[in-house]
């Protein structure tokens, strides 16, 4: 076997298990060649419909797990729901039948090299990449505090294993039907203070990560902000899921989640503007230019 | 016969290539395809469009799923034609693709200093003029649209750009297509480059309020498109080589541009949902050649004319 080459593969994987939980759908695909180049924060892009497919865009996941080896070589484990036909058709695969698989795909989260304590906070299935992160950041000796939030008690994912993952663990749910009520971003600010939080990583919502990272900014923390996995090519070709992000000479630029993310850090992405082009942007067309 | 014996090279007017399966521009950028594909395998690289300044693209949201397609506007996000010369060009020099440079300007004067400077640089074997571009005089025009208007275009491009290296016009299928095609050629264009894509709208499920995307179709969808564009143009100039672009996912869609009277194909949307796919095409090429006992690539173009085939 020849050392693995960095960068993405494209694998003929396996769907290993799909298992149902409250909201979501847990899929645990063989893919070779995944496992071994991931770094948490990175994501995998699944081709749906199979090969006689019309369905043209792949849908990304972030990763939940991955284990390198074992009785079927290495796996990759994502979170999806099941609200379109593509991911619905993911979601009914049998075991045993094949997966065309792309990743790890995207910059990771970036890890500090001091053992810093650290707050992460996710909203919905947008816990999942939290998890591996978390592994890594012990490892390092940080201290790992987590918040999980979602509307209700359905649509939280990872509470459970929070508990083994993290040394505090809060759950904020909109119906207050699990921990507090409200949305975490209201609880997110006193989080930061009693943890003495130096780097807040995010995983949700465009609004969740922007208010996210303003709470981080707040307080003086660096933040790690992860944007939803796109749907689309995953490798950057296609130039589907640009976002507004200023760069280290403060000139803003229209870049790729797939490819410059899905990981930024929280205070360089122009968080208002997602959507549009601003019209300070590096090569935005100026009114009186426009065709 | 044997897929080992089918001779792949092929060449599209003095283009020279190793094989007929060139990326399509917009589909493909160079760095992103290394870690799937060597791009010097490729037949040619053809660039996303540059444009003299850079270009930021469109507001979002830029891509939507549509069946057996995607429908996109991404505006021509690129880097400029100084921020391509530097950053990408040398890149593509040094792992030894085949570059074709695509190029897209709003007026005849961009055109030329566009022609100029990317002809003039080393590494580049041959030009795409993407004429799927508003002209800044005529609003609600594209050069594209009229025999006239894409006439001058290509004028301006083959005198400033070398002798020696090709310039190939971009057409998108439309009613008068063979008397544009006819107008570009005349003007000096060495080949056609004919894409399926057709413009196209879908509306979002997803959006808290309907919203409608409008953009161009691409993908499978159109491919009988860019076959009928092809069939049309080289019937009625058999001796202009023509590149067939549009939903080409296997080495059939491929084989069936050629035998229409492409010289070479273009893979694009394919390349977006499975970066492999170029060279998978390649191989599925060969294959079907072989196995309707064809042993180069030329003895496919245009196969299917005078067969009686019926319109």
């Amino acid at each position: 076997m020849t050392a693995a080459r960095p960068g993405p593969v494209r694998v003929d994987g396996e769907m290993l298990a799909v298992k149902r939980t409250a909201g979501y759908v847990h899929l645990t695909v063989v893919a070779p060649g995944v496992a071994e180049r991931f770094r948490p924060g990175s994501f995998v892009a699944l081709a749906v419909g199979g090969p006689l497919s019309d369905r043209c865009l792949r849908r990304g996941f972030p990763i939940y797990r991955v284990r390198a080896s074992g009785t079927y070589g290495g796996t990759v484990e994502v979170v999806a729901e099941p609200d379109e036909p593509g991911t619905r058709w993911l979601a009914g695969r049998p075991a045993g039948s094949p997966v065309d698989v792309l990743g790890p795909l995207g910059r990771p989260f970036a890890l500090p090299k001091e053992p810093v304590s650290c707050v992460l906070v996710g909203e919905r299935r947008g816990c999942a990449p939290l998890f591996p992160l978390a592994e890594r950041l012990r490892e390092r000796g940080c201290a790992v505090h987590m918040l999980l939030g979602a509307a209700d008690e359905r649509s939280l994912f990872g509470t459970l294993e929070a508990r083994r993952a993290a040394r505090t663990v809060m759950v904020a749910t909109e119906d207050g039907s699990v921990g507090m009520r409200g949305g975490v971003v209201d609880v997110l600010p006193d989080l930061l203070v009693r943890t003495g939080a130096d780097v807040v990583y995010a995983s949700g919502s465009f609004p969740m990560l922007h208010a996210a990272a303003r709470a981080a900014e707040r307080h003086g923390a660096w933040s790690q902000t992860a944007v939803p996995a796109p749907d689309g090519c995953g490798t950057g070709l296609c130039l589907g899921c640009v976002l507004p992000v200023v760069g280290e000479d403060g000139l803003t630029r229209m870049v790729r989640a797939c490819t410059e993310g899905p990981v930024f850090r929280g205070d360089r992405v122009r968080w208002d503007d997602v959507g549009t082009v601003p019209t300070d942007a590096w090569g935005a067309v100026t009114p009186e230019a426009a065709p | 016969m044997s897929p080992d014996e089918v001779d792949l090279t092929c060449s599209v007017g003095d283009l020279g290539l190793p094989n007929p399966v060139m990326t399509a521009s917009g589909c493909a950028g160079g760095r992103e395809l290394a870690p799937f594909l060597e791009v010097g395998d490729l037949g040619a690289f053809v660039t996303g469009s540059v444009t003299l300044d850079p270009c930021a693209g469109a507001a979002g949201p830029r891509l939507r799923e549509t069946p057996s397609g995607v429908l996109h506007r991404t505006g021509l996000q690129n880097p400029g034609l100084q921020g391509f010369l530097t950053g990408e060009l040398p890149w593509l020099a040094q792992r030894g693709a085949k570059t074709v440079v695509s190029i897209a300007a709003g007026t005849l004067g961009e055109y030329a200093e566009l022609a100029r400077r990317v002809g003039n640089s080393p590494g580049v074997r041959a030009v795409e003029v993407n004429l799927d571009r508003t002209a800044r005089e005529l609003p609600g025009r594209r050069f594209g649209d009229d025999p006239y208007q894409a006439g001058k275009v290509l004028a301006v491009v083959r005198r400033d750009v070398p002798r020696g290296i090709p310039v190939l016009a971009k057409l998108v299928w439309q009613p008068g297509l063979v008397d544009v095609a006819r107008s570009v050629v005349k003007a000096g264009a060495d080949a056609v480059v004919i894409s399926g894509q057709v413009p196209g709208a879908a509306v979002d499920r997803s959006a808290p309020e309907p919203s409608v995307l409008s953009g161009t179709l691409s993908g499978p969808a159109v491919h009988a498109v860019a076959v009928q564009g092809v069939w049309q143009v080289h019937a009625a100039m058999p001796d202009v080589p023509v590149v067939g672009v549009g939903g080409v996912r296997t080495g059939w869609d491929a084989v069936e541009l050629l035998l229409a009277g492409a010289s070479a194909v273009q893979v694009g949307t394919a390349a977006l949902h499975d970066p492999t796919a170029p060279l998978r095409v390649v191989e599925e090429l060969r294959v079907e050649l072989g196995t309707l006992g064809m042993g180069s690539v030329a003895r496919a173009v245009g196969a299917a004319h005078g067969q009686g085939v019926s319109r």
